[in-house]
């Protein structure tokens, strides 16, 4: 085994170790701004750990929505509401750990059906990444194959996401609209 | 394996930062820390490009580090504040 492929080991387990602790700090801290920083790192942990996975895609919208603009969505949440979390009874909290375990005992029993990590035979890879990967360099003359498939393969439909998110930008600027620049005296009402 | 011993020296850093984070006394220490481990996580990004070969991760980290900024801005806002629809005051500036 090489450094590299060792070290890329270690760097996951120090990172899902990082986020661990994190999970555990955010459900055990009652000052909602701590939780609200700590959430943070949690997503740029969880970003950088993509990122060793080799979903930069993916790591980056983790990036983008979890750290930053969650980020601060939860700030604007707080400067509305309280930043104290009241405490909640023991016999709630036993019931979520139940729920919880539950909910985890069921999704390692279906982990078990998936493929191994990284097993060349899983369906995944067997129905349409060969050809991405043996011939987009050719046919797009991309480095990046994710970029190929979603700029080119994925065109139309990349375009239409497009269209979504932008219809939502505007819907959500006539919706909340911009703070006004306020004309000084002179020349007030003549245009907003 | 210098590229090793830099990201063991980053994640060390970065359990650094966190406890910072996790007992920091007050809001200021938080901030810090999240700012740090911004900061920390591009670097472990662009050193895990160069122990995985693939330097193009740079870009990539680049772009971590305007993302972390904008929640700096966020919240340094909110601290200053207390408020985040905080209007221009006739600034000619607006709200930039």
């Amino acid at each position: 085994m090489n450094i590299e492929i060792i070290t890329s080991d270690l760097l996951e387990v120090a990172t899902l170790v990082i986020m661990g602790i994190t999970g555990l700090a955010i459900a055990r801290i009652r000052n909602l701004f701590a939780v609200v920083m700590l959430s943070g790192i949690y997503s740029l942990m969880g970003a950088t750990l993509y990122v060793i996975l080799d979903a930069v895609d993916v790591a980056f919208t983790e990036a983008a929505v979890g750290a930053g603009a969650s980020t601060v969505l939860m700030i604007g949440t707080l400067a509305l509401t309280s930043d104290r979390e009241l405490a909640t009874p023991n016999a709630r909290t036993v019931k979520g750990i139940f729920v919880c375990t539950l909910i985890f005992a069921a999704l390692v029993y279906g982990s078990f059906d998936m493929p191994l990590y990284g097993d060349p035979l899983a369906p995944v890879h067997q129905h349409v990444a060969p050809r991405y990967l043996g011939e987009s360099m050719g046919e797009i003359g991309l480095p990046n194959v994710v970029t190929s498939v979603l700029a080119s393969y994925r065109g139309y439909d990349t375009m239409g996401e497009t269209f979504v998110i932008f219809t939502a930008a505007v819907g959500v600027i006539t919706l909340i609209g911009r703070a006004r620049r306020k004309k000084s005296g002179k020349d007030g009402g003549s245009g907003s | 394996m210098m590229y090793a011993a830099a990201a063991a020296g980053v994640v060390v850093t970065m359990l650094m930062a966190l406890v910072r984070a996790l007992i920091g006394p007050n809001i200021y220490n938080r901030i810090l820390a999240v700012n740090v481990f911004g900061t920390l996580s591009v670097m472990l990004i662009a050193i895990y490009g160069f122990v995985d070969g693939r330097p193009e991760f740079l870009d990539l980290a680049i772009v971590y580090a305007l993302i972390n900024f904008i929640g700096t801005i966020a919240v340094t806002k909110y601290v200053t504040f207390n408020d985040m629809g905080h209007g221009d005051d006739g600034d000619p500036a607006g709200d930039i």
